[in-house]
């Protein structure tokens, strides 16, 4: 794998910032002034999900107990996102001073990195950067002569499970369980890990916190759009000729993107990773923000060449692998929806049927426990709904067959 | 299975409790430790961790069959798991996955009669902007043409 850093420019995440300094601007500060500025800033989930980060630290702040504890979700399972990949072996340090600062205004002792099972070769260097941190007494008692704010972080590695990425599920694995969605409420502000007062928070979103602190709210939410402040990391993949990490204020559009990393001939891009949308050729003006074209940052193209079904046929063999199970609509919608699309393939199907399916499909984001399968059947609802042509016409002379 | 060895798996056990503590929380720690050193987590083990943490055995099944990283039979010595997520398979992840059942002489989901070779497919591995990958035990490999994996195979022990 390229290991070696390459130099990158973005306008928040990928611009210059020195080890420790935000941690050392926080500690001078008031807990409810920074909780202010995250407020202004307007920052939002990076995971995809868009919950305002201020309000899960305030809820988190509020909350009477002993003991608090902040996570970082680092289970980037989502097909197509590589994003926390780039910033956990490039950006450590946004990332744990993020975490450090979370700890300062919520009152946290104990931070946890989630870092899923696939990534198990960057735990050493994470070790490593974290015994760092403790020597330069940016971890540890006292910190950075702070009396009486103490502070550590462990990393747990994760085993392999896409649902673990939702923050219950998540938690319920590091208390020793299956990685099951728990009923919400209680959320984890309040009932979290071990019970207690939890911030379950995106590597992505975290490392946008230090530049917060050092520049200001309002420097930050100049960028973006009004319900979408400030920039958002996309990780770019499939057919184009510069597939990576780019930092984009959000808001830039589907088809400014596609001129950045230099794709041709696109048929189709799929926004937001397997649980995302899929657009055709006539909706790249859409905006990349949470209030059009949302996602966590997974941008998947196609090109002409590319049988749209059979993408489909992928995304639904994710999720059929992945649903956890527990609930019946995620569960068996999924593998009724995956029959379905071999249905099509192989032109055994009827219309009816599949009108069928797509209600199903609109059941399952209603009534399924957690967001794996509130999400699992955008990929299916769109694309048959965005080429339909190609889809519905493969059998009157395969013209897509690949 | 001997004594021996089976003292010799309790005492792995022992340890990795004594790592991450004698608490349920630190179960799925102790579940990968074992399936590293193991390469599964045995029926055996499985009582073992469940009486070390005086917790049912049917407690211990229950996180491990959950996780697609642990397993109660025993793989190849060697795990390569292939990336079949749409990024990859685009990049041609069938074309590696040909080569490398000719080379091995295995079917993708099977072991090499030497027990040498465990290869699955895994999903997204996160490297899609340098696929096709695979991961070889916990080394992962990008860029990859049938060629290519085949020599990096060809190297493992």
């Amino acid at each position: 794998m390229e290991t070696k850093s390459k130099k990158r420019t973005g306008p928040v995440i990928f611009s210059g910032y020195e080890r420790g300094s935000a941690i050392t601007k926080a500690l001078s500060m008031n807990r409810e002034d920074i909780l202010l500025e995250i407020r202004e800033s307007k920052l939002r989930g990076r995971g995809g999900a868009g919950f305002p980060t201020s309000t899960k630290w305030m809820l988190t702040a509020a909350a009477l107990s002993d003991e608090k504890f902040i996570i970082c979700n680092a289970d980037e399972g989502e097909p197509g996102t590589f994003k926390d990949r780039v910033l956990l072996i490039e950006y450590p340090e946004l990332v744990f001073d993020g975490m450090v600062i979370a700890a300062y205004t919520i009152g946290a002792q104990q931070g946890i990195v989630y870092l899923r099972g696939e990534y198990e070769y960057l735990y050493k260097s994470l070790q490593d950067y974290l015994e760092q941190m403790r020597k330069d007494n940016l971890l540890g008692k006292d910190i950075l002569g702070k009396k009486g704010f103490a502070f550590d972080i462990s990393v747990f590695l994760g085993s392999g499970a896409y649902v673990c990425g939702e923050e219950t599920a998540l938690i319920e694995s590091l208390e020793g369980q299956r990685g099951e969605a728990r009923n919400r409420p209680p959320y984890p502000v309040n009932t979290g890990y071990m019970g207690k007062p939890t911030i379950v928070n995106n590597v992505e979103t975290l490392a946008t916190v230090p530049h917060i602190i050092m520049k200001g709210s309002e420097w930050y939410k100049k960028m973006g759009t009004g319900k979408s402040s400030g920039s958002k990391l996309f990780s770019v993949s499939g057919d184009c000729e510069k597939p990576g990490v780019y930092e984009l204020p959000w808001g830039t559009k589907i088809s400014e993107l596609l001129q950045l990393v230099e794709a041709a001939n696109t048929k189709a891009v799929q926004v937001g990773g397997a649980s995302g949308f899929c657009y055709n050729k006539s909706q790249f003006d859409r905006a990349l923000a949470y209030e059009d074209a949302a996602t966590g940052g997974s941008i998947m193209i196609f090109n002409e060449s590319r049988d749209m079904l059979k993408v489909l046929d992928n995304f639904m063999e994710f999720f059929v692998d992945e649903s956890c199970g527990q609930c019946t609509p995620c569960r068996i919608g999924n593998v009724k929806l995956l029959e379905g699309v071999k249905m099509i393939h192989k032109g055994e199907y009827t219309f009816a049927y599949i009108n069928k399916l797509k209600e199903l499909g609109k059941s399952m984001q209603v009534a399924s426990k957690c967001g794996l399968g509130h999400s699992s059947s955008n990929a299916f609802l769109s694309i048959l709904e965005n080429f339909n042509e190609e889809i519905f016409n493969r059998a009157n002379g395969g013209a897509n067959e690949n | 299975m001997l004594v021996e060895e089976k003292n010799a798996l309790t005492e792995d056990i022992e340890q990795l409790i004594k790592k991450f503590g004698k608490k349920r929380s630190a179960l799925l720690s102790i579940l990968h430790g074992i399936q590293v050193k193991h390469r599964h987590v045995s029926e055996h083990a499985q009582q073992e961790i469940a009486r070390l943490l005086d917790i049912h055995p049917v407690e211990v099944y229950s996180v491990l069959s959950f996780f697609a990283f642990l397993n109660t039979n025993p793989k190849g010595r060697n795990l390569v798991r292939i990336c079949q997520t749409i990024s990859c398979d685009m990049k041609g992840k069938d074309n590696i996955v040909r080569a490398i059942e000719r080379e091995l002489d295995v079917k993708i989901g099977g072991t090499t009669s030497d027990n040498k070779f465990t290869v699955e497919y895994v999903n997204c591995l996160g490297l899609c902007d340098e696929g096709p990958a695979m991961a070889v035990n916990d080394q992962v490999f990008t860029k990859l043409t049938p060629e290519k994996a085949v020599q990096i195979l060809n190297k493992v022990k």
